[in-house]
């Protein structure tokens, strides 16, 4: 394997706040470093305000206040140049922005502009990479849509003209047709219904393996992961857990947290009620000392209470956050 | 398309009953005098100079028919209607024989181009500079802008009319503070009668909008400052889509949307305002006619500008309801 | 309730502006219950008096002392303004409430009322209510008229939030526990619309305020109970303009000034408190 694709390295991006005189400071993404390769579908779960959403926009430096990053660095290595996502000016990353990087956002519903056609947004977005007179530049999108099974004619449509899974796959199609290096999909399926989602999730691993590019995949449905992703990060109040290969965590997972979300998933014949997990998840605000799980994990001792475990490799590829990490089942 | 014609068919019934609910008012209104409007206005019409008794007489049949003193009030509403439907609002007896509807015919132009003028650009102004203000919302000028604009806003027409015309007519008279147009011109295709026309426009104009952009400056601002945090927004700027292009065809066109229909809306109290700034300036437009008749006593001309304010008033809501499925695809088809 | 003052008098310098304004008018109105003199008679001061130590606003041309006359005019106006507040929130909140609860038919049939009333050009049927009213007009009448006319557009505001609130889970629980329509809009809705109906009350003031000075000034209301808008037909009946007595208009027209921005003050920064999203635009 070459050089990873992207390079996250003690990544730190909090809200801070100041409403009628307090200061309040949210630590949504705290210390987080991870690699991802060429070439691989990478899955980022954990539950709602996690700190998954806020990881990718710093990743796409899509960063507004009061969200600021404090520390660390995003840099990718794309095909034909290397971008540190936090040191350039805004001109290099538009630049970059779908011709290497590119986002398939939450809500199919709202991502396209409701009073253009569907030909436009290809036009806002894709034309100055192509770089074709418009007329062959329509001919490549037409193709594009046609290698993913959809009707050329959606370029005529308004967005409220297709239904949600359309949308969605239409935004696919937007998010491919410059053959980016890397792709962020954020939550792409979570409001789709069952039957979608699948084809959907289809569609993306199918133009995943024939431009060969990256894609960091978050989403909090276990199941998806299961399905579709190489890679695993488990994120949990902003702080990655545990990292590893997508089939080797879902046999044996060793941070108490992914033990018990793997063990919440529903099991064929599997009739043991799921016990839920004590307590709420930690105020970003005001997180819990030492490690932030420690108020609701079984395993918890005196010493989680007062520092933080570090990431550590327990096998090849696989790392883990966690002084007293569960024992490595064998299947 | 059957969406566009269920909407075409609502305004259009939207129409009629804005038409229809405006009359009765009207009527009402007129009907609930306790005094007796007919002996009321002759004795004030005539309280100036000599009438003829002949033209006493054919006044106070004519205002009877007008009032709708005739018969039952069933008979009464339905002569009221049949007055208005064909538009026949009689004599004036301010200036009588003259008919209403000449008087009336020769305002309009004058109010109408007041309006559209005064209008189209305080509704361009207020919603780019709102829009702007709302997008680059750290920029130290457009704040400024804003609050200048709010200054105003709360102000009514008549205060502000007033101000302009003390500074402008007295303080520091540069500008022509009375009339449509210079007094010894005659009306014609000339540059200097049309330089005159728009001079005399200066100051109306510019009080109608100092009022206006204050209220379409901050509804496009906030506007905006909603639609820029609206996923498709936020994903043209993840896609490194020229910034114009976004302001433009994402942000200004969605926000503009609630914009126009707020036009609607508002042009009910644009007229209100354009009545009494005319009235301030001496414009030759309906509020000043209205005024004046009022002074005058002239019922049948109250009346028939009272109508056709609201004849035309709800045209003009109609005409921007129509334009509107432009601008909305989602109107348009369904 | 108290807090939420307290804090927006702290940090919303838009609403502390407006608290200061209007309380500079109300204590000015109230002063008018300490004039020396009946503030309407006329002849009990010298005309033409400019400002000075004894009088601080001069006096009109009527000889009647600016001052007090003021004082008295700001409180009929400000009363005025809120009769027809009070009045017409009546109107809006029940049409508002109901409409947005009910839904449906009986929704559409009241918005279509609604608009209507929006959109008709109210100021010539308010002179049409003055020309055959006549010497029978008061400024009781004409407070209920534009009550009666000027409800539409905060209804449509109100309407719109009950709306949201229908479809909230606490009137799901009402309905299957068996309350009445009545109960639930009066017990679990009303609560919701108070602060936004509040807001609407400083504009509804502000609007009906400036209708009432602009029929006055033309002369189209009972001319003989002072208001601003009557002192300023007084004023122009003088020509005071042109005879130098710029003090009878200078003041009416400041202090009616600060009025109209005091409440826009109060009625934008409550609008900002209501709903957060149009604060984020000018962090």
């Amino acid at each position: 394997m070459g050089e990873p694709v992207l390079v996250v390295s003690d990544l730190r991006a909090y809200y801070r706040t100041s409403a009628f005189g307090i200061e309040r400071e949210v630590r949504a993404v705290d210390d987080v470093s991870l690699t991802i390769e060429a070439n691989e579908i990478y899955g980022l779960a954990g539950e709602s305000s996690s700190g998954k959403t806020t990881l990718i926009k710093t990743i796409a430096a899509a960063i507004q206040p009061p969200l600021e990053v404090l520390g660390g660095s995003v840099v990718f290595n794309f095909r034909d140049r290397r971008v540190d996502m936090h040191g350039v000016d805004r001109q290099h990353l538009d630049a970059i922005r779908w011709k290497n990087l590119s986002y398939i956002m939450q809500g199919s519903m709202n991502v396209l502009n409701p009073v253009r056609r569907i030909r436009h947004a290809f036009v806002d977005f894709a034309f100055r990479h192509i770089g074709k007179p418009m007329p062959l530049f329509l001919a490549v999108v037409r193709e594009h849509l046609e290698r993913l099974h959809l009707a050329p004619e959606v370029l005529d449509a308004f967005p409220h003209q297709l239904s949600g899974g359309m949308r969605q796959r239409v935004t696919i199609a937007l998010a491919t047709v410059c053959r980016p290096d890397f792709i962020i999909a954020d939550e792409p399926t979570t409001a789709l219904d069952v039957v979608v989602q699948k084809s959907v999730l289809a569609m993306i691993h199918e133009i995943q393996r024939e431009l060969g590019s990256s894609i960091i995949f978050v989403t909090h449905d276990m199941a998806v992961h299961a399905n579709l992703t190489d890679r695993l990060g488990i994120m949990y109040a902003g702080r990655l857990v545990e990292e590893g290969r997508t089939a080797d965590i879902f046999r044996a997972p060793r941070h108490p947290y992914t033990a018990h979300l793997i063990a919440s998933l529903p099991r064929l014949g599997d009739s043991a009620p799921k016990k839920g997990l004590d307590g709420a998840p930690p105020n970003l605000a005001e997180p819990p000392s030492g490690c932030r799980f420690h108020p609701r994990c079984p395993r918890a001792t005196e010493r989680c209470a007062r520092e933080a475990a570090p990431m550590a490799s327990l096998a090849p590829g696989h790392r883990v956050a966690c002084f007293y990490p569960e024992p490595e089942r064998s299947a | 398309m059957p969406g566009y014609l269920v909407y075409l068919l609502t305004r259009l019934g939207q129409f009629a009953l804005v038409v229809f609910i405006g009359i009765n008012i009207a009527f009402i209104v007129t009907h609930a005098t306790p005094i007796d409007p007919v002996e009321q206005s002759i004795a004030a019409a005539t309280q100036f100079g000599s009438t003829s008794p002949e033209a006493i007489a054919l006044m106070r049949q004519s205002l009877k028919e007008l009032y709708g003193l005739e018969g039952d009030l069933a008979h009464q509403y339905a002569a009221f209607w049949s007055r208005i439907l064909v538009g026949n609002f009689g004599p004036s007896l301010s200036a009588f024989p003259t008919p209403v509807s000449v008087l009336i015919g020769r305002a309009l132009p004058w109010t109408v181009s007041l309006l559209v003028v005064s209008t189209v650009l305080t509704w361009v102004m207020g919603n780019l500079l709102g829009g702007l203000a709302g997008y680059f919302h750290r920029s130290r000028a457009l704040r400024l802008a804003g609050i200048l604009a709010m200054a105003f806003h709360p102000i009514p027409y008549y205060i502000v009319a007033f101000l302009l015309l003390i500074v402008f007519g007295h303080v520091w008279p540069i500008l022509p503070i009375s009339g449509g147009s210079s007094m010894n011109m005659t009306q014609e295709w000339s540059w200097a009668f049309v330089g005159s026309v728009v001079s005399h426009a200066i100051l109306p104009v510019a009080s109608l909008a100092l009022v206006g952009l204050g209220g379409w400056f901050m509804g496009m601002r906030a506007l905006v400052s909603n639609v820029v945090t609206e996923d498709y927004v936020t994903y043209a700027e993840l896609g490194g889509v020229a910034r114009r292009r976004i302001l433009a065809a994402y942000v200004m066109r969605n926000a503009l949307m609630p914009q126009v229909t707020g036009l609607a809306m508002s042009l009910g109290a644009i007229f209100n305002g354009a009545i009494i700034t005319e009235q301030v300036f001496g414009y030759p437009g309906i509020g000043t006619l209205l005024v004046s008749a009022v002074h005058a006593g002239d019922y049948s001309l109250v009346l028939g500008i009272t109508t056709v304010s609201i004849v035309a008033v709800s045209i003009a809501v109609l005409l921007i309801d129509l334009l509107y499925p432009l601008l909305d695809p989602r109107v348009r088809a369904r | 309730m108290w807090r939420t003052l307290r804090d927006l008098l702290r940090f919303n310098r838009q609403f502390a502006a407006g608290i200061v304004l209007l309380g500079i008018v109300a204590a000015f109105s109230c002063l008018s219950f300490f004039s020396p003199y009946p503030p309407n008679d006329s002849f009990v001061v010298p005309p033409d008096v400019p400002p000075s130590w004894a009088y601080p606003m001069g006096t009109t041309s009527r000889g009647q002392d600016l001052f007090w006359l003021l004082s008295f005019a700001i409180r009929n106006t400000l009363l005025f303004g809120m009769v027809v507040a009070i009045l017409s929130r009546a109107l809006a909140l029940v049409i508002g409430l109901v409409a947005g609860y009910s839904g449906g038919l009986v929704d559409r049939a009241l918005m279509s009322i609604n608009d209507t009333f929006i959109v008709i050009p109210l100021f010539p049927i308010l002179v049409l209510f003055y020309f055959v009213m006549r010497d029978h007009m008061s400024w009781g009448l004409l407070a209920l008229m534009m009550a009666c006319l000027g409800w539409a557009y905060d209804a449509r505001l109100i309407r719109s939030v009950a709306l949201s609130l229908r479809t909230r889970e606490f009137t799901q629980t009402g309905i299957f526990s068996g309350m009445s329509t009545r109960q639930i809009l009066v017990e679990e809705h009303l609560p919701y619309v108070l602060p936004i109906l509040f807001s609407t009350t400083m504009n509804n003031i502000n609007w009906s305020i400036g209708l009432e000075v602009t029929l006055s000034v033309l002369g189209f209301t009972d001319i003989n109970t002072p208001t601003i808008g009557v002192l300023i037909y007084w004023a122009n009946q003088h020509t005071a303009l042109v005879a130098g007595i710029w003090w009878w208009l200078f003041f009416p027209v400041l202090l009616v000034v600060m009025t109209f921005i005091g409440l826009f003050l109060l009625a934008v920064s409550m609008n900002e408190h209501i709903d957060p999203r149009s604060r984020l635009g000018r962090s």
